[in-house]
């Protein structure tokens, strides 16, 4: 049983249209501010900043696993969040039961998001 | 597909384009203008009369400046970064229905420039990707302050997507559709998304400022600590370009969200008095500019308005409170609409 | 027919990006072409009408699952060569592993040539609206365990990041 939704490739047209529109733009702008301003290189000015002193080392340092397990975190979030918008669509049509099955889901979820919280993964100080 | 609608399209797209270029040149002269508004300054009052040329001089300049690449630095990389943060701004305009149809010639032109089935969806992609243009960016300067203020911005730009991407399934689950033409048409009237959904709509704000970069949320900028955040090595127009988009993410954000919460180009009563549907068409644009107007002065407001947060506090805020805050929208939303279903299981 | 032009463009682009990814030296370029190659794959979806499939391929793995790699690729300390060197043995059973896996593919490419016929084959099938239809009602099961799968994929994010931060 099929739904009669309209919807064809074509739709996607003008967003392929704003796509070269846009990257044109782009790429006239950083060509056009590489061709005019002047250009007197020296040592010290391609040097990067840090606050006037010499620089240490690079920037290639590893960093805090906070921001890592936040992004594992975020993408869990994300593949559940992907999940609920074909049920949100359909919200009226599943009725009752829909309900409950996202309801079901959700409390999944909150599970994890409890433990989460339990384990102070998410703690910043 | 006929030349016409293709000619169409295009028209339809320069023109889009175009408006969001200038909405941001002059978001920038606005903000400067309110924030001396708000401080009780004067702003820019120079280049013409009110300083009205200021974003056109300002333009000239990043044009003329020197354009510093660091040696250290990895070159294609750290000219991509700029570039890709201005093209996934740019790619949102097309899927806000700017006004109803306009008929010209017995042949009806929708002022949308791509209606798709899955509008949301897509606008959702194009956000999770401007997280990139901000880690290369950083990444590729090979400087700590801007790694530094690239991992903060996608670590918060993550974070408050989860809570955006589940405040908007409460809207989606009222109007049963995707396609932002759709919902901007089904809330003619007072039927303002923003009357069924309040809890939904304040946190879809809040997340809009996260994702944007701007105050109370600019950690990734905050000049006290990290210079400069992830565009510290930038110059001339490929600083522009950062910026720049920062300015048309404002732009497009408040159109989001008048679209999707505040009746888009709908007005209540106007039907009475207009009955011209190619009027009604036009005073529907003006309407839309005029809540995005609204918004982006709103924007304004808060930044000049609120301090900035402490890092641990957005993470929280995004974290501990949106994310169950969210939820807890959905589940009521849903147990609101099958109330009488409830209702007749319980009964029965 | 312009879809037919598009389909060999798009298959082009994806298999060219696919042998940038293995070829190119940084790995954050291998990223970034990736990337790419994700969009290129998202664009084969969209010529097949299935549009859901195509913004979530889009915001699952080019929006999040690539972002996690280019952390993990800027948390890796990129200052020295660290490129381990290789024994014989492994690159051996590399080349045997990934030999074995094109085997498969192909077999399965062939045992699938004659399965469906573009005439039986409805446009709309692809759609959100007819996506949640199916998955809600006769693919429950799956949906339920998928989120118990998820919920133990938290568990040990959280265990694997507890060692360190403790």
């Amino acid at each position: 049983m099929l739904l009669a939704v309209q919807s064809t490739p074509l739709d996607f047209l003008p967003i392929a249209l704003m796509f070269v529109v846009a990257l044109g733009f782009v790429v006239i702008m950083l060509f056009l501010t590489h061709q005019l301003g002047p250009k007197k290189k020296s040592k010290v000015k391609l040097e990067t900043f840090e606050c006037g002193i010499e620089v240490q080392g690079n920037a290639r340092l590893p960093f805090s696993i906070k921001y890592f397990l936040v992004a594992i975190l975020f993408v869990l979030f994300d593949v559940e969040v992907i999940f609920m918008y074909p049920w949100a669509v359909n919200f009226k049509q599943l009725g009752l039961i829909g309900f409950v099955e996202m309801l079901t889901f959700v409390g999944f979820l909150l599970v994890g998001f409890y433990y989460i919280l339990k384990k102070g993964a998410l703690k910043w100080e | 597909m006929t030349l016409d609608f293709l000619i169409y399209k295009i028209i339809l797209v320069l023109i889009v384009f175009s408006i969001t270029l200038l909405v941001a040149t002059y978001s920038t002269y606005a903000e400067r203008k309110i924030a001396a508004f708000l401080q009780d300054r004067i702003g820019p009052d120079r280049a013409g009369p009110f300083g009205i040329l200021q974003p056109l001089a300002d333009a000239v300049k990043m044009f003329m400046k020197e354009e510093i690449i660091p040696n250290v630095s990895n070159k294609a990389l750290f000219v991509l970064g700029p570039g890709i943060c201005m093209l996934t701004a740019c790619m949102t305009g097309v899927i806000i229905p700017w006004g109803k149809t306009i008929n010209i010639g017995g042949t009806d032109y929708p002022l949308q420039i791509a209606d798709v089935n899955i509008g949301i969806l897509y606008l959702f992609g194009v956000l999770s990707l401007g997280v990139y243009g901000i880690m290369i960016g950083g990444w590729a300067s090979n400087n700590k302050y801007s790694l530094l203020g690239a991992i903060r911005a996608s670590s918060q730009m993550i974070s408050y997507e989860v809570a955006m991407g589940i405040s908007i399934i409460a809207l989606v689950m009222t109007t049963g559709t995707l396609s932002t033409a759709e919902i901007a048409a089904q809330q003619h009237g007072w039927h303002w998304n923003v009357l069924i959904q309040p809890l939904g709509c304040l946190i879809f704000i809040i997340c809009a400022f996260a994702e944007t970069n701007r105050a109370p949320f600019d950690l990734p900028e905050c000049e006290t600590e990290l210079v400069g955040g992830y565009h510290t090595e930038y110059s001339s127009m490929k600083l522009g370009l950062f910026l720049f988009s920062e300015y048309i993410n404002m732009f497009i954000s408040s159109a989001v969200i008048a679209t999707f919460y505040f009746g888009g180009y709908n007005m209540p009563l106007i039907g009475r008095w207009v009955h011209d549907p190619n009027a009604l068409a036009i005073l529907g644009i003006v309407f839309l500019f005029m809540k995005i107007v609204g918004f982006i002065f709103f924007f304004m407001w808060v930044r000049w308005t609120l301090p900035r947060f402490r890092y641990d506090q957005l993470m929280n805020l995004g974290w501990k409170i949106l994310i169950p805050l969210s939820i807890l929208n959905l589940v009521l939303t849903g147990a609101w609409m099958m109330r009488h279903e409830i209702m007749v299981y319980f009964v029965k | 027919m312009i879809t037919t032009y598009l389909f060999y463009l798009l298959s082009f682009l994806a298999i060219m990006f696919a042998l940038m990814v293995v070829f190119s030296k940084n790995p954050i370029h291998s990223v970034l072409y990736l990337v790419l190659a994700f969009f290129t794959i998202a664009g084969h979806y969209v010529l097949l009408n299935a549009q859901f499939l195509a913004a979530v391929h889009i915001i699952v793995y080019a929006g999040a699952i690539m972002v996690l790699f280019l952390f993990v690729i800027m948390l890796l300390n990129l200052n020295k060569e660290t490129e381990p060197h290789k024994s014989v043995w492994l690159k051996a059973s590399a080349a045997v592993a990934s030999g074995s896996l094109l085997v498969v593919l192909v077999g399965s490419l062939k045992g699938a040539a004659g399965i469906q016929s573009a005439k039986t084959f409805d446009a709309s099938i692809g759609l959100i609206e007819n996506l949640g239809q199916t998955l809600f009602n006769d693919f429950l099961l799956p949906f339920e365990v998928s989120s118990i799968l998820l919920l133990s994929a938290m568990v040990g994010a959280v265990m694997l990041g507890k060692k360190s931060i403790k």
